[in-house]
């Protein structure tokens, strides 16, 4: 899209959303100098050079696997010493009960039967289940009778042999990624297989299985703490984040492993835009709608079959390929009753027609506005890879321009340094499309779109530096430039970040589509 | 192994129904260990399947009983599909006993027939399943890996 175009598509975003100011649009974009704008601006920057505590960050810790294991055994060793009951029993009721112990030990304790029950943990008070040889024993799932069978039964009393039980549980653990609540094979026993009685029964590499899965219900269970979702990664963040604040504030996280992605909805990092919208955003640009808009916006149906039709030029005289219906691409009538005003359709004032031109145009207009945020997030995601890819080159190029320039290799970790802030930058100003898009527009829009200006501009002139050839690069005098630049572009990241956070605390912004934070009724489902 | 292990249950299974089945249920055929054919009969006069036969076929996976099988009624000239809120028009049953949730290995081709036949004996809903048309137009997965919501369990 050229500078052009994207003059039209502000104007007819801004008509599209502000009907009122449309009659000075130009002034928007030239007279911020004069009004209370400069103000507003300079706040905003104030605001983020004193306050250390900056409204975008959150408190949160990473749990590495040594600690998740940690904080379940003291929990069941605490509900083990309290109630005096088993470890293993300890370990299924906090499992139960999402290991809230709170509520666990209150329910235990006002009625300790009914909760045993729900949990899946008999009472009968006989000694831990074991393989045994009972004489007679036929095994209801594979009918197997021959003498000496093994076999085992939990406390219900459901008695399977070993071969079974060993198939059931595999199946169980290894294809259903089942392990906290496995129950008795038989059919509508609700008893759960405990860790104690399943190591008894299955070999070395399930139990190992199972206790990872078991592991991981932990995190799973508990709604402060999720997963990192970078691949083989295997710790877990913690973040008091709750769901219902998510209209608030956008919990960006940062693993130890260096991955960054957001706790509400573990995609990617993408301040400032909040979940909802971010949901909506991708959702859009991966479906139809556009398409539709576009279909609409540039074509029309013919009234007899109702094959679409685009008209790419010619006279108003439309013959259908498909049916042969003649008829005014205008007014959408017969052609034949045109009579003497043949070329020149007279009945183009007429109300119908007026209103089909208005839906038309307001279809182009909303195409229009649309392609205007998508092309810019598209163009920075793939600037973001580009740059990636520049920098794994510059990453051999730092070896050689430590050769060349004599350079130590502390000398050269400015490249690194202005790689991951070119990445981080063009992550966050690609998330700023999809946040303007769904955008009202008043006085504070404008304060952002100054702030996406100037974060692009410092990106765009980052980025230029970067590419240069490695002869260039060994130049102290870039060198130089590229770590101001660096800087600056850090710094007008975080002005623009902490601005948006902050309104967004305050319930400031005003959207053009339906925004209650409610991500809960669509929240990510835990399916494995 | 674990073939075996099915097969092996199996052919105990097939010698039971061999000799004896419940009335109303009839083995059609039974050639290997990976499908069974069955015809049910609802016995009482309920009015929706009076003198209706309905064919069924079993699908056994290697890991069957511990996997359950896939069960769907099949449609031939005088087999019909049985008119039921929970099963739809192409055959697919939607019943919790026949995913990997509801099904214990405790249950057999026997017992899963005759949960059918109490299942259209309790019925007196001459409806199929909402959304019938467009599940039927739009699906193309083997019923084992269709997500079923089992959201009423009074049909």
């Amino acid at each position: 899209m050229d500078s052009d175009d994207d003059f039209i598509s502000n104007m007819s975003s801004e008509e599209d959303m502000l009907p009122d100011d449309s009659d000075n649009d130009m002034s928007n974009y030239e007279d911020y100098g004069f009004d209370d704008e400069p103000d507003a601006y300079s706040d905003s920057q104030k605001e983020t050079g004193h306050g250390k505590k900056v409204a975008y960050d959150f408190s949160f810790k990473v749990y590495q696997p040594s600690d998740i294991q940690k904080q379940q055994d003291d929990l069941i060793n605490e509900v083990n010493m309290i109630l005096d009951i088993s470890k293993e029993e300890a370990a299924i009721l906090l499992r139960y009960f999402r290991w809230n112990k709170e509520r666990l030990i209150e329910d235990y304790m006002d009625r300790p039967g009914q909760v045993l029950d729900a949990a899946g943990l008999s009472q009968s008070a006989a000694g831990p289940p074991k393989i045994q040889v009972i004489p007679g024993f036929v095994c209801d799932i594979c009918c197997e009778d021959e003498p000496g069978l093994e076999s085992f039964a939990l406390k219900c009393g459901h008695r399977y042999c070993v071969d079974c039980y060993r198939h059931y549980l595999s199946q169980k653990i290894r294809e259903e990624g089942e392990a906290a609540r496995i129950q008795c094979p038989s059919e509508g026993c609700t008893l759960i297989i405990d860790a104690r009685s399943l190591d008894l029964l299955v070999p070395q590499d399930l139990t190992d299985r199972y206790h990872e899965l078991l592991h991981r219900t932990y995190v799973e269970d508990k709604e402060t703490l999720k997963w990192c979702p970078a691949p083989d990664c295997q710790n877990a963040v913690e973040c008091a984040v709750k769901k219902k604040d998510l209209d608030r504030v956008v919990p960006t996280v940062s693993c130890l492993c260096g991955h960054r992605f957001c706790f509400g909805c573990i995609l990617n990092d993408h301040q400032p835009a909040p979940c909802e919208l971010v949901k909506k955003w991708l959702k859009k640009c991966a479906d139809d709608s556009e398409t539709a808009n576009w279909i609409s916006a540039n074509t029309k149906e013919c009234p007899k079959c109702n094959s679409t039709i685009e008209k790419n030029g010619g006279c108003n005289h439309m013959t259908c390929r498909k049916c042969k219906h003649e008829f005014c691409w205008m007014c959408m009538g017969l052609w034949s009753e045109h009579g003497t005003s043949w070329y020149n359709c007279n009945r183009y004032e007429e109300k119908s027609g007026m209103e089909a031109r208005d839906a038309q145009a307001r279809s182009r207009v909303s195409l229009e506005r649309y392609l205007h945020y998508y092309n810019r997030y598209a163009n920075h995601e793939q600037s973001a890879r580009l740059d990636k890819d520049i920098f794994h080159k510059t990453e051999k190029k730092m070896v050689q321009l430590q050769k060349e320039s004599g350079m130590s290799w502390i000398e050269v970790q400015y490249l690194n340094s202005a790689s991951q802030a070119l990445q981080t930058c063009r992550q966050t100003l690609m998330w700023t499309y999809a946040f303007a898009f769904y955008l009202a527009r008043n006085n504070l829009t404008e304060i952002f779109e100054d702030n996406q200006k100037d974060l692009e501009m410092a990106v765009e002139a980052l980025s230029e530096m970067f590419e240069r050839p490695i002869t260039e690069l060994a130049d102290p005098k870039l060198k130089v430039e590229i770590m101001d630049k660096t800087t600056y572009c850090n710094k007008r990241r975080v002005i623009l970040l902490e601005d948006t956070a902050q309104n967004l605390a305050e319930g400031k912004w005003t959207f053009n589509v339906e925004f209650s934070g409610s991500a809960a009724n669509g929240g990510p489902s835990t399916r494995r | 192994m674990s073939t075996q292990f099915a097969a092996k249950r199996l052919s105990k299974e097939l010698s039971k129904i061999s000799s004896s089945l419940p009335p109303g249920i009839e083995l059609v055929s039974a050639d290997n260990f990976e499908e069974w054919l069955l015809d049910i009969r609802v016995l009482d006069n309920n009015p929706l399947y009076q003198n209706q036969t309905y064919r069924l076929k079993f699908r056994f996976g290697s890991s069957y009983p511990i996997e359950p099988p896939e069960v769907v009624f099949v449609k031939l000239p005088d087999r019909p599909i049985p008119m039921h809120p929970h099963i739809y028009s192409n055959g697919i049953i939607c019943l919790d006993l026949l995913g990997q949730q509801g099904w214990s290995p405790v249950q057999n081709v026997e017992s899963v027939c005759m949960s059918l036949q109490s299942m259209l004996t309790g019925n007196s809903k001459n409806e199929r399943p909402p959304g019938d048309e467009e599940f039927v137009r739009g699906n193309r997965l083997r019923p084992k890996d269709i997500e079923f919501y089992y959201h009423d369990n009074d049909v």
